[in-house]
């Protein structure tokens, strides 16, 4: 789904600027026919059930169907102009261009702790992700993030631990935590 | 009469040492997440509904009420000192919160926010007692075909009378209505939308799909735009509040906790539609009429009440008919559902004494926040200063702790980046969140009304309207789904106002 935001070309601005098209709202078009496609597909493979007057696939039949509808719909919308009010925020600044660079690295941060907690634990696991996702945000105080970070993990691994009876991954700091 | 007796068993139950200890902790975590910038009540609740595993029903109850009215109390904070509102329930207080603060009034603004918040909240909570259990006791009669009804009019207001495009709104809808679909089918058993993987049959945790959307997607939304030179942080020292305040706040507090409760109740998307309505109806009233837009305090007064008065009106659908109609909402009843409570019309009869403690948590919790955030309010606003990349690295390391003890699966934390993906994308492209949160949790329970109406009537499609009361919904839903659309092309301007409050301000 990442790849949809980056169809975005054109510059975002907040200002009402002259009518554009959106293009990049033809791919979340394409994105919701898929689903409803594959979601009409995979409701045909079920099976349906004696007593039962609906069945398993109705629902899903029903929602796949209006997902490729709004699809379209969405694709005329775009088409006769219809362009997105995006969302504002505390330290949202939209008149800046999409960074994607900055999502990459997060989401790079966010699969290596997918990748690697159950084997380092979440106290070494969760120090990097805070420390990796500062550093992609663009703090330069890496040894300080890093300290934050192991504090942060080790603290909630005993919060969670002693205070809540839930031991979390202790990886391989098993034995010294 | 009866119910205040039960609601006093419920406090008697509710207060001792060690629960006090849980509320106040559950305040202090609330606020603290709350105050953050662009944290709204929902993802504060969704963040930290993990702490509250592990505990037992009644201290987990008081702690989750704290963390609520907390995430509550913070987001009014950020718009008064930042003039950025976290959440659309805070657009109101933004007004003249910040022109309050600008003014050297700050301390009054946030004052006047948490005593108002308070008595709305209290009010509300007595009202809410008064009348869970009636709608219950005519709840536990609505059939299948009716309960349907109602919940296809939740969705419908929630997607076509909020927002500014119906078409988003359903978009967003049908997002959440596929999402739901994933995992088995409740008659049946057999997986859907699985991808042949043992972990998604088991149905989404609505924790990891909330806080995905809530908390991660807004972090990757800000990290693609980030402000580089911070916003400016009012400085503001111990809240307090003059005679002359009290007076000209009292009756704004109490106009506002009569708007918010009754929409809150019904399900039109909670605070949105009365903040608006108190904030306008405070302009109107006001004698002098001329410090509106220069930051009167009863701006500020009415709208947070109404703020909080509505906050304990969406407990009346949800306890009485398992109906959320908010997204903080959706999240509350996953949690009541994770405590093995399942809202509902038995729940009165089955689990009273749970419902009236609950109940009491909320007061507690409510009385909690004064008593902790008049003298803190110094020491929230300091947070508001945390460096920008630290502030959501610590997000991210929340929101992946979060997910993660769900089930203690990596898997969770990858569907937590999927989803924060969508939520980034919901962002970029203005499609609304709450419909997509409504479509997850309402989805299953609609399909298991609808095949139960079927089942009873023999397939026959008048089994759903064979009701006279789902006749009298479905009516009201055609008419919320075409009056927009008339008033948008009668008046032209008037859905706008909702969406940008400063015009309403300029007139």
């Amino acid at each position: 789904m990442s790849t949809d935001t980056s169809h975005e070309t054109t510059p975002d601005s907040a200002a009402p600027a002259p009518r554009r098209k959106d293009t990049a709202q033809y791919g979340v078009a394409a994105l919701l026919a898929v689903i409803g496609v594959y979601t009409i597909y995979d409701a045909s493979t079920l099976a349906v059930g004696f007593g039962d007057p609906v069945g398993p696939r109705a629902f899903p039949y029903v929602i796949g169907t209006v997902m490729v509808v709004l699809g379209v719909l969405l694709v005329l919308a775009t088409a006769r102009g219809d362009v997105p009010e995006e969302e504002g925020g505390e330290d949202v600044d939209l008149t800046s261009p999409t960074d994607l660079v900055t999502i990459l690295k997060l989401v790079g941060v966010m699969v290596f702790t997918i990748a690697t907690v159950s084997w380092l634990g979440w106290a070494i696991s969760g120090a990097l992700l805070f420390a990796g996702a500062a550093w992609s945000l663009g703090s330069r105080t890496q040894l300080r993030d890093l300290l934050v970070g192991a504090a942060m993990s080790v603290l909630s691994w005993y919060g969670f631990y002693v205070g809540l009876g839930i031991p979390l991954t202790p990886g391989i700091l098993d034995g010294i935590l | 009469m009866d119910s205040f007796s039960l609601l006093w068993d419920g406090l008697a139950n509710a207060v001792t040492p060690v629960n006090l200890l849980y509320a106040l902790i559950g305040v202090a975590l609330g606020t603290f997440i709350g105050v953050l910038p662009g944290i709204g009540p929902a993802m504060a609740v969704a963040l930290l509904l993990p702490v509250t595993y592990g505990l037992d029903p009644v201290p987990s109850f008081i702690m989750f009420a704290g963390i609520y009215y907390g995430g509550m109390y913070g987001g009014s904070t950020t718009s008064i000192l930042l003039n950025t509102p976290g959440e659309s329930a805070s657009v109101m207080t933004a007004l003249e919160g910040n022109k309050m603060a600008k003014r050297g009034r700050a301390a009054q603004a946030l004052a006047t926010a948490a005593i108002g918040s308070f008595i709305a909240g209290t009010i509300g909570t007595l009202l809410l007692a008064f009348f869970a259990p009636a709608l219950a006791d005519v709840a536990v009669d609505i059939g299948a075909p009716s309960y349907l009804a109602v919940i296809v009019l939740a969705m419908v207001l929630v997607t076509s009378v909020l927002g500014s495009s119906q078409l988003r709104g359903f978009i967003a809808l049908f997002i959440g209505l596929t999402i739901g679909l994933v995992g088995l089918d409740l008659n049946t058993g057999q997986a859907r939308l699985s991808f042949d993987q043992p972990l998604l049959a088991d149905r989404l945790d609505i924790v990891v799909v909330a806080v995905g959307i809530f908390a991660l997607g807004e972090a990757l939304w800000v990290a693609a735009h980030l402000r580089r030179t911070p916003l400016e942080v009012i400085p503001v020292g111990q809240p307090w509040m003059g005679r002359d305040d009290w007076r000209r706040s009292w009756k704004p507090w109490l106009r506002g906790t009569a708007l918010g409760f009754p929409f809150g109740a019904i399900p039109a998307g909670g605070a949105e539609t009365p903040t608006f309505l108190s904030y306008i109806l405070e302009r109107r009233l006001a004698r002098k009429g001329h410090e509106f837009g220069d930051g009167a305090i009863e701006g500020v007064a009415g709208p947070e009440a109404a703020n909080n008065a509505s906050a304990a009106g969406t407990f009346v659908p949800l306890l009485a008919l398992g109906l959320p109609v908010t997204a903080t909402a959706a999240i509350m009843l996953a949690a009541l559902r994770n405590f093995g409570i399942q809202p509902g019309p038995q729940l009165m009869v089955e689990q009273s004494d749970l419902v009236w403690t609950l109940l009491a948590s909320l007061l507690i919790g409510n009385t909690f926040l004064l008593v902790l955030n008049l003298p803190m309010a110094p020491m929230w606003a300091k947070l508001l200063r945390i460096p920008r990349p630290q502030l959501y690295a610590g997000i991210l390391f929340f929101a992946s702790l979060g997910a993660y003890t769900t089930n203690q699966q990596p898997f969770d934390v990858f569907l937590l980046l999927v989803f924060g993906l969508l939520g980034l994308m919901m962002r970029r492209f203005a499609l609304p969140v709450l419909p997509l949160i409504l479509g997850v949790i309402l989805g299953p329970m609609m399909e298991t009304e609808f095949r139960e109406a079927l089942a009873l009537s023999g397939g026959s499609v008048t089994g759903l309207v064979n009701e006279p009361l789902a006749v009298v919904v479905y009516v009201v839903v055609a008419l919320a789904l075409i009056i927009p659309r008339i008033v948008a092309r009668t008046r032209g301007t008037e859905p706008e106002d909702q969406e940008r409050p400063e015009e309403v301000v300029r007139r």
